[in-house]
């Protein structure tokens, strides 16, 4: 469904993208992971059309965007980092202004109606944007993605800047839409990409670091897992205890937790559930457990680890080449 | 296109400056037809009035382009247009129709001061509607002129100064050329001036080399907007 080859795109001296390629089935929902300024947005502008790129391609459906920009653009929805809205316009009027904008031919009535309906801003239907909250004006931007019904719709950051309960619902939208869309949005945050996103693509410093579907994507994290956990007993015994326990590669004492317990971080190897271990060290000393939680992968845990992994593999090759260059 | 029409029409007057440009610009003009006809009674063509009519339009022009592309990239609405199916070409036309529309419509309201003309005494009506075309073809350049300044900065106030300058200039230029001794500079700043081929329709002569010349100037600077599109996407 897209198809995105070589694509680079230089700002100057500065080189946003650097030759990513990937491709999007129909269907997919995939998220674009990274940290700000990654290149996330440009690629997403180059390939609704908005910028074009230095060099490399980008196909929509098979219309590339640059030869073929109106057909390209009909098939997609974007709704770009900041919502395109006219301030000055009702949310009724700015969606029929759209409509009219994509030289839409479906029914505009019943089109519109459902749109509102979907994205839940019947409500406001007839106020002014101006007078919306953010979280509203955002499900406008989203409305105008949808209007047409594309194909193709691209969410550049579609939660950021919402309350907790507003990012649930845009997160359920989303799923919904990938039913019988082909859904890109970008993200920062790891756990919106593995709620959301059937496939994951981690890009860094304009690199496609990953691209992963979501399920593998745990396998990449060869960092260890790390666990906070509340043991009641004397803290130094109970600390060198701990470091006992095999798999565990690292531990520290945290605090003084409630009553004579205090809390621990504890490393484990990658690859070892040390729960089970623990535990039974623990019990015998009659040192209990009162508390375990696993201190979740972050998106810079696995940053770490991918490129360190890439850092590995460079050097490698940088060796490689110096030793050739020594055999000369 | 039509619909990016119909909105800049529509906004207009869901803000102040359709208004705002409606009032001053009767106002003026019919400040200027009493004026004309009232105190300067010895001179009885019309050509005086719409030559003061010029000078409002430098103020004027830029109260209805300002706002066409920098308040679109200021607001990051541009991406929506940019990433519709709508040709460049389509967009920059829109707008600067919805700006002469707003501009000719104006225009012609304020001509209904002509009507009294004739219970007074007589009225050449080839220079009188010698005089109106050329108005609505140097609007239309002036337009243009002004969508191209907007299409530069992100700021409104900015591309009115922009464009108040540049216009300025331009018919400055006009009548600075008369004062200038060097033949070959006279010529060219003659030449390049907007007032100069303005003069041939006041007498009530169909110039088709001066149509053609405001029909440039509208064309190139529309052709310039597009330009600064494209280069800004591929910055």
């Amino acid at each position: 469904m897209i198809k995105i080859e070589n694509l680079v795109k230089r700002y100057g001296d500065k080189l946003a993208v650097d030759n990513v390629s990937f491709t999007v089935e129909e269907g997919e929902i995939v998220g674009f992971l990274g940290p700000n300024g990654a290149g996330k947005s440009t690629t997403m502008n180059i390939l609704t059309g908005y910028l074009s790129s230095t060099s490399g391609k980008a196909f929509i459906n098979g219309k590339d965007i640059l030869e073929s920009p109106m057909e390209a653009k009909k098939l997609i929805g974007f709704l770009p980092e900041q919502p395109p809205l006219y301030l000055d316009m009702t949310v009724e009027e700015y969606l029929n202004f759209v409509y009219e904008l994509k030289g839409c031919t479906l029914n505009r009535r019943k089109h519109i109606a459902e749109i509102c309906e979907v994205v839940q801003i019947k409500d406001v239907y007839k106020r002014l944007i101006r007078n919306l909250s953010k979280g509203y004006k955002q499900r406008v931007g989203i409305a105008q993605a949808l209007v047409g019904n594309p194909k193709v719709v691209i969410f550049d950051e579609p939660t950021v800047g919402l309350d907790p309960k507003q990012i649930i619902e845009i997160r359920n939208l989303i799923r919904m839409l990938g039913k019988d869309h082909t859904v890109i949005l970008s993200t920062h945050i790891l756990p919106e990409a593995q709620a959301v996103c059937d496939r994951i693509v981690i890009i860094n410093k304009g690199q496609i670091v990953a691209n992963e579907k979501r399920e593998d994507l745990q396998n990449l994290i060869t960092g260890n897992r790390r666990f906070e956990v509340q043991i009641c007993g004397p803290k130094k015994e109970v600390l060198s205890a701990v470091k006992e326990v095999t798999g565990v590669s690292y531990a520290e004492i945290l605090g003084g937790g409630e009553g004579d317990s205090s809390s621990f971080l504890i490393e484990s190897q990658p690859g070892v559930d040390i729960r089970k271990s623990l535990f039974h060290k623990m019990a015998a000393n009659s040192w209990p457990i009162i508390g375990l939680s696993s201190l979740g992968v972050t998106l810079e845990d696995i940053f770490i680890s991918l490129v360190d992994r890439n850092q590995k593999s460079e050097k490698s090759k940088s060796k490689k080449i110096k030793l050739n260059e020594g055999d000369k | 296109m039509l619909a990016i029409y119909k909105r800049e029409m529509r906004s207009y007057f869901t803000t102040p400056i359709g208004y705002i440009f409606i009032g001053i610009f009767l106002a003026a003009s019919g400040g200027i037809f009493s004026f004309c006809t009232l105190q300067m009674f010895e001179n009885s063509d019309p050509y005086s009035y719409f030559t003061f009519l010029l000078f409002g339009f430098v103020v004027l022009i830029p109260l209805l382009t300002m706002k066409l592309f920098s308040e679109e990239r200021k607001l990051k609405t541009e991406q929506l247009l940019l990433t519709a199916p709508v040709s460049l070409m389509g967009m920059v036309m829109a707008k600067f129709l919805a700006a002469y529309t707003m501009f000719a419509i104006t225009f012609l309201t304020s001509c209904c001061n002509f009507f009294i003309l004739p219970l007074y005494g007589s009225v050449n009506g080839a220079i009188l509607a010698g005089n109106i075309i050329s108005i609505l073809l140097v609007g239309g350049a002036f337009i243009a002129i002004g969508v191209f300044v907007s299409s530069l900065s992100e700021n409104q106030l900015n591309a009115a100064i922009g464009t108040i300058a540049i216009l300025l200039v331009l018919l400055v230029v006009s009548f600075a050329s008369a004062y200038i001794d060097i033949a070959f500079i006279r010529e060219i700043l003659s030449w390049v001036s907007i007032f100069t081929r303005y003069h041939d329709f006041t007498y009530g002569v169909f110039n088709y080399s001066a149509l053609l010349y405001y029909l440039s100037i509208a064309f190139v600077f529309l052709f310039l907007t597009v330009r600064v599109y494209e280069k800004r996407r591929w910055d």
